[in-house]
């Protein structure tokens, strides 16, 4: 059976951002039901029923999250992480760019069940189209009453913030976030206290990233049931996959969580471009561990992937040819996460300078045998030893590469020419 | 102490902004978006501004301002071109690109043409255009699949004075089709 896109339908088509077109595609009905049919905990009831999973990397299921805030009388809020920055990724991107309403219907109705008093929309700062869309359909939707004052009618009142953040990757980690909403230096904080319990300007918080609050508004409008019937048991609902690299056509792609790398890659993007041999594919992102060719069978879900040795992650899906040397990608990805370290943990502020400067030895030549000891033994000063799992990704593909591409490692460790060429520009 | 012009010119928008938090010290971040949408830049005076604003020092501020990329603190051009570094736009050639950018207009990364129209910039972030690979922002619009020879139309149509958000519609990604 082929699947019906939901979050990307009429993306490319229409002009979703406009909220007359959005409103005519049954946008605001979901708001509306919840707010003539539903009390707050009917729909935290239905999103916890429906399984939904984060989005964001971790896969937390979001109703079990939205229900951790304590009920003290504390003022809420609700964040939406739109800070998304991790490299391979860009389906967040796209659907604030294109559909903007659907992220206001899903925030409106994740506030609404978790009780928040307030929400933030943090985006990332290089997207500067995204966050003028997003600030121009927030002014149509409060002056359609979807924001503001008596929603619909109803007691509910919310107001909405679209913080712009100003190139961080750091402040995607959620405290981080909060540290640069607050008005702060983007630098994480040690967890716990969760943001739940204690989170923007000290008070219960959820974070929540943009896809995941995009579901939101299908499950309250089509029910879990619906949701349920989409993807795994275990990880249902649909999944945009960023596809990129040497496929025919990259791009976002929705389909139900589960299906295999294989169809994604096949059928979806094009196969491969032509001159292309399959030489390893990164399944969640610049932090998550290569698979090999004989891993295409496997099912992108939350489960799967983790037990072919890697994880879905962000779902930022980078396939690599033979033309890519994994040193070389080991040390773009170094020199990323050591330039993004906020420096307040040592293993993590010096290791990462120091995997960079070692991989670029190794990159010109110039590396030493005990190298790759030096490089492996990362792993037991950067996991677990900082506040934030900056640290831990930034070795992960690192570590995935030595034990999968030893050779090549080992060759430029005998200062070996790998002869293998960046591509030059390719036409459009 | 004199202050930016912005102080007084944008006054309601700067009380809007501030009514936008429950704790006015997260209007900084803002503050300093505001400041360089005036100037392309942020000078010592309106860190100084933001500090009065936010009844804080100029030194909490520039601790915050330190801390972001995007925020400038020295003058750029009218124009501001960014490379995408990261790995996808890396074996796509983006490092050809660059080279390309800086023989063009000569001038090297980090630097700005001597008509003080265009400051050439690299960012080790991925710009999540990976799609567009190799991509490039002009004043923070997307450029996709930038060639040698769009790369030459790019230049072109901003020494004709096309607007950053012009040279987007024109050589931006489109979205794929879903599914
Ligand atoms: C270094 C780092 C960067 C992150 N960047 C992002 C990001 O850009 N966007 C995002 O949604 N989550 C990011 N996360 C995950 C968030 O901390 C958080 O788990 C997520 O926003 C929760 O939303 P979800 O439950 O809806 O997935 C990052 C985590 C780490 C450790
Ligand atoms: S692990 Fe790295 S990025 Fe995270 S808080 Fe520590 S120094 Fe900062
Ligand atoms: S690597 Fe350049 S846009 Fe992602």
């Amino acid at each position: 059976m082929t699947y019906e896109p939901v979050l990307t339908k009429g993306i490319g088509e229409l002009d979703l951002a406009d909220i007359e077109v959005y409103e005519s595609q049954g946008g605001y009905q979901a708001l509306r039901k919840a707010m003539t049919q539903m009390s707050s905990s009917e729909v935290h009831e239905e999103v916890k029923k429906s399984g939904l999973r984060g989005r964001g990397g971790a896969g937390f299921p979001a109703g079990v999250k939205w229900g951790f805030l304590p009920d003290d009388g504390r003022p809420r809020y609700m964040c939406c992480n739109a800070d998304e920055s991790e490299p391979g990724t860009f389906n967040n991107k796209m659907l604030i760019e294109y559909n903007p309403h659907l992220l206001i219907e899903g925030i409106l109705l994740a506030s609404y069940a978790a009780r928040c008093a307030q929400s933030f929309f943090y985006i990332r700062g290089e997207f500067k189209r995204g966050y003028e869309i997003l600030v121009k359909a927030l002014a149509q939707a409060r002056a359609k009453g979807y924001v503001g004052e008596n929603i619909l009618g109803s007691d509910y009142r919310q107001e909405i913030t679209v913080h712009r953040g100003a190139g961080a990757y750091i402040c995607g980690e959620e405290t981080g976030l909060l540290s640069s909403l607050e008005g702060g230096r983007g630098e994480p904080r040690l967890k716990p206290p969760f943001p739940a319990v204690s989170g923007l300007y000290g008070m219960p918080t959820i974070v929540n990233n943009v896809e995941t609050l995009c579901n939101v508004p299908f499950i309250v409008d089509r029910g879990a049931d619906w949701f349920l019937s989409i993807g795994t048991e275990k990880s249902p609902g649909p999944k945009i996959f960023s596809v990129s690299g040497c496929v025919q056509r990259p791009g976002n792609y929705e389909l139900p969580l589960g299906v295999t790398l294989r169809e994604l890659i096949e059928e979806h993007a094009g196969g491969l471009r032509p001159g292309s041999t399959l030489k390893a594919v990164q399944p969640g992102g610049a932090s998550s561990p290569v698979l090999l060719p004989d891993k295409l069978d496997i099912q992108l879900d939350f489960d799967s992937v983790p037990a072919a040795g890697s994880i879905l992650g962000t779902a930022g899906v980078m396939v690599f040819d033979q033309n890519a040397c994994m040193v070389r990608t080991a040390l773009y990805y170094a020199d990323f996460f050591s330039h993004e370290s906020c420096g307040q943990c040592t293993p993590c502020r010096e290791g990462t300078a120091w995997t960079s400067r070692i991989l670029r030895r190794l990159e010109n030549g110039q590396g030493a045998p005990h190298d790759l000891a030096v490089l492996r033994a990362l792993k037991g000063t950067m996991s677990g030893t900082t506040i934030c799992l900056l640290s831990d990704f930034s070795i992960t593909f690192l570590q995935s590469v030595l034990t999968h591409f030893e050779d090549e490692f080992a060759a430029h460790a005998a200062g070996e020419a790998c002869g293998l060429q960046t591509r030059e520009v390719r036409s459009a | 102490m004199s202050s930016p012009a912005w102080v007084v010119e944008r006054k309601g928008e700067i009380k809007e902004i501030l009514s936008r938090y429950p704790y006015e010290k997260s209007a900084v971040m803002p503050l300093l978006h505001l400041a360089q949408d005036e100037r392309g830049w942020i000078a010592d005076e309106d860190i100084e501004a933001i500090a009065r604003i936010l009844e804080t020092t100029p030194a909490s501020v520039e601790s915050v301002c330190s801390f972001y990329s995007l925020f400038h603190r020295t003058p750029k051009g009218r124009y501001v071109i960014t490379v995408c570094g990261n790995i996808q736009c890396g074996l796509s050639g983006a490092d050809p690109l660059t080279r390309h950018f800086e023989e063009r207009l000569g001038i090297k990364v980090g630097q700005t043409t001597d008509d003080g129209l265009i400051s050439l910039l690299v960012t080790g972030e991925c710009v999540a255009a990976c799609d567009g690979a190799p991509a490039v922002q002009v004043n923070l619009e997307y450029c996709g699949h930038v060639t040698l020879e769009r790369a030459d139309q790019i230049i072109a149509a901003i020494r004709a004075g096309d607007d950053a958000k012009a040279i987007s519609d024109r050589f931006g990604i489109s979205p794929k089709k879903a599914g």
